[in-house]
């Protein structure tokens, strides 16, 4: 019986993980409802099991342990509050944005991009520099003697190029 | 005085019902709101001064025995916790009403505000796991409720984010709990601080790391801190400031309360060494790369919990005594940092540093507002953010832990270089110009520009927080001495013990839970002594 809880408690974590994961926010709160069963199932069980505890009806050593299960029925109440008000969340995230999808962090974004402009622009005046290079070197081969031969100059260019910029 | 224990608890949930009942009334709830909080503070300083001269004091609500019935506990720790907190809740809640926009517009924020209010005092006073649990989900309830309040599509967004990683940690700490109640049969920290002792060393690491995990979430701890900076900058200034001064360190207080009372040395200290130069590196490099000024202040948050944990690391009485003025020191700082970081948005017309500038000509006041914290939390001088850096360090170097003292003496350079970022952004540099080509909207709320930086609401309890960091730098001796005092009770839980059990030995205190009538199911798995108990805890791995 105890491992079948400790499945079930296992289970109910692994399917609650996996619901978290998602993008959509109404799985995201299945999810966390599973997690909170879960985690009700496994309080549950920290206490003794037993017959049912009432005082001078029975035997108090063959009493269930009532702690656990007082404490479970707090947590029970919290969870209830606060998934009402993520399920009040979706809905204004749905009313906003006609959907319920969590959006990524937009200043993360912008700050990300701003190393990643900076990196670009380098990027560019290297191309550049390159560019600039190659060119001449084209200019001068196409000047020197002959179109056809081993020329190609551009294309022996650039793997000569590319190390420069892997470091960046 | 047992008798004041329950109430800083007890007021503010009254009144947060009585807020309710006077809704049409924005005038009355102010009246009701300010004056429980006054009254909160007037308390915790009674419980403080009682607590400092008479020792630990604990109560149990409904005469209950101990390890049964709802126990409040403050020592010296928790009381200073307290008196800070109710000061911080205070001063914001008067910044509120004095800003534009911020609570004016809803019924609910003053309500919302004092069951924030109710579940720190809570978080601070209680002397039962399962209760702290409770205190900290009032608490953030609350939050997740001030955090939306707005209902904007970004505030949605971040709130979204911060009420999932939040529940996640909390059903971590329910998971926590159930083991530890089926390891022990108890929930209760005193009993509980024997209780693990006589448990095998594997159980007791896994207990002691899992709760590091559940309250590093909360106080944002380096792998856990990344949903802070994305949620907290999105809420209105003054709730910002709350939030930073005090829910990031109510996750400190419950990691330093369960850490010396539960597992005193179960953790390897260079695990949480590394943790906290981990903290403290990532999250001031984060800071100095963003460019808004609520974001970098959310980052900084994290770089300075690191500071907290290395004194629980050290576990010294120097060490812990340091982790104490830290935390003290930096509720204050940092609230006033965001509260400055509300008037520079409210006076400038933005938070974005690349859209502001030149504040110091209009508004002189808010550049010496945003200085004095600044200098105290990069650890110069006459202010208590150097006492507290110096205590740290010193008690650091004692330990020979070479290492953190580079790394935190560095970081506070480091913070010095990010502060200095938002002082010339916002205060020297020439106004740039708006994206849209037209320099940005003086003051995007309207009503006239005050040299004073905003309405005498918002910078008078501004300027009361700034001038409490001077004071706690110039008066430091005395508060030092305290949190030293407060340090020796975290090492030694003896007498922590003793005033919540009673003076006999645990056993005698079941006894008494037995003759309550309450006790005979907790007797079975906690009686039995050493078999029975190793019979779960031996099938449960």
């Amino acid at each position: 019986m105890n491992v079948l809880m400790a499945a079930t408690a296992a289970s109910l974590f692994a399917l609650g993980t996996y619901l978290l994961l998602q993008r959509k926010l109404s799985r995201i709160i299945i999810g966390l409802g599973l997690l909170g069963h879960g985690a009700n199932v496994l309080f549950v069980n920290a206490g003794r099991r037993g017959r049912a505890p009432l005082i001078g009806a029975s035997d108090p050593s063959t009493f269930a342990d009532p702690m656990p299960q007082a404490l479970v029925l707090t947590a029970i109440v919290i969870s209830f509050g606060t998934t009402a008000l993520l399920l009040a969340l979706a809905y204004r995230s749905w009313m906003l944005t006609d959907d319920d999808e969590v959006a990524d962090d937009v200043e993360d974004r912008a700050v990300a991009r701003a190393g990643f402009a900076d990196r670009e622009l380098d990027d560019e005046a290297a191309l550049a520099a390159d560019l600039e290079a190659t060119t001449a070197g084209t200019a001068e081969d196409l000047e020197g003697p002959g179109l056809g031969g081993d020329g190609d100059p551009t294309l022996a260019g650039t793997p000569d190029t590319l190390p420069t910029e892997d470091p960046r | 005085m047992r008798v004041l224990l329950p109430l800083p608890v007890l007021l503010p949930l009254a009144a947060a019902a009585v807020s309710i009942l006077v809704g049409r009334s924005r005038r009355w709830q102010r009246i009701v709101s300010i004056s429980t909080l006054t009254a909160v503070v007037g308390l915790a300083v009674a419980i403080l001064v009682e607590v400092d001269r008479d020792g630990i004091v604990a109560t149990q609500a409904g005469d209950w025995g101990a390890p049964l019935g709802i126990t409040l506990v403050a020592d010296r720790f928790s009381a200073v916790m307290l008196v800070v907190a109710s000061v911080v809740l205070l001063a914001v809640v008067i910044y509120a009403v004095g800003q534009p926009g911020a609570e004016r517009n809803h019924v609910g924020f003053q309500s919302v505000y004092l069951v924030l209010a109710a579940g720190v005092a809570a978080a601070f006073l209680t002397g039962d796991l399962f209760n702290l649990f409770v205190a900290i989900e009032m608490m953030l309830t609350a939050s997740y409720v001030l955090i939306t309040l707005g209902g904007r599509l970004d505030q949605v967004r971040a709130g979204m984010t911060y009420v999932v990683i939040s529940l996640v940690a909390s059903i971590l700490f329910l998971a926590a709990l159930a083991f530890t109640y089926s390891a022990t049969g108890t929930v209760n920290l005193a009993d509980l601080s024997g209780r693990i002792a006589e448990l095998p060393d594997g159980v007791q690491g896994g207990l002691a790391g899992l709760f590091l995990v559940v309250f590093g979430i909360k106080a944002g701890l380096f792998p856990l801190y990344f949903w802070l900076p994305d949620s907290y900058p999105t809420a209105p200034s003054p709730v910002t400031a709350i939030f930073a001064g005090l829910l990031t360190k109510v996750g400190v207080y419950a990691i330093i309360r369960t850490q010396t009372l539960l597992f005193p040395g179960v953790l390897p200290t260079w695990l949480v060494m590394a943790v906290a130069g981990a903290t403290m590196v990532v999250g001031v490099l984060g800071a100095i790369a963003q460019d808004d000024v609520k974001r970098l202040l959310s980052f900084h948050i994290i770089s300075h919990i690191g500071y907290m944990l290395m004194g629980l690391g050290l576990a010294t009485v120097a060490g812990l005594a340091g982790a104490v003025f830290y935390t003290v020191h930096h509720i204050l700082v940092k609230t006033t940092l965001f509260l400055t970081g509300g008037l520079i948005e409210h006076h400038g017309g933005s938070s974005r540093l690349s859209r502001l500038g030149d504040m110091v000509r209009g508004a002189p006041l808010l550049a010496v507002l945003f200085l004095v914290p600044a200098l105290s939390l990069a650890g110069i001088p006459p202010m208590s953010g150097f006492v507290a850096k110096l205590s740290l360090v010193d008690a650091a170097a004692e330990e020979r832990q070479w290492a953190m003292v580079v790394v935190s003496v560095a970081v506070s350079l480091l913070t010095l270089f990010a502060l200095m970022k938002i002082w010339m952004g916002a205060f020297w540099a020439p106004v740039t110009e708006g994206e849209d080509g037209r320099p940005p909207a003086p003051d995007a709320r309207g009503g006239p520009r005050s040299r004073w930086g905003g309405p005498a609401l918002m910078v008078v309890p501004t300027v009361v927080l700034a001038l409490g960091t001077v004071v706690l730098g110039v008066l430091s001796g005395p508060l030092y001495d305290l949190s030293t005092r407060a340090a020796t009770d975290l090492v030694d839980p003896e007498p922590y013990v003793t005033a919540v059990l009673g003076d006999g030995p645990t056993d005698l205190a079941d006894d008494d839970g037995d003759a309550g009538g309450g006790g005979p199911a907790q007797d079975g798995p906690v009686g039995g002594g050493g078999p029975a108990q190793d019979g779960p805890a031996g099938g449960g791995g």
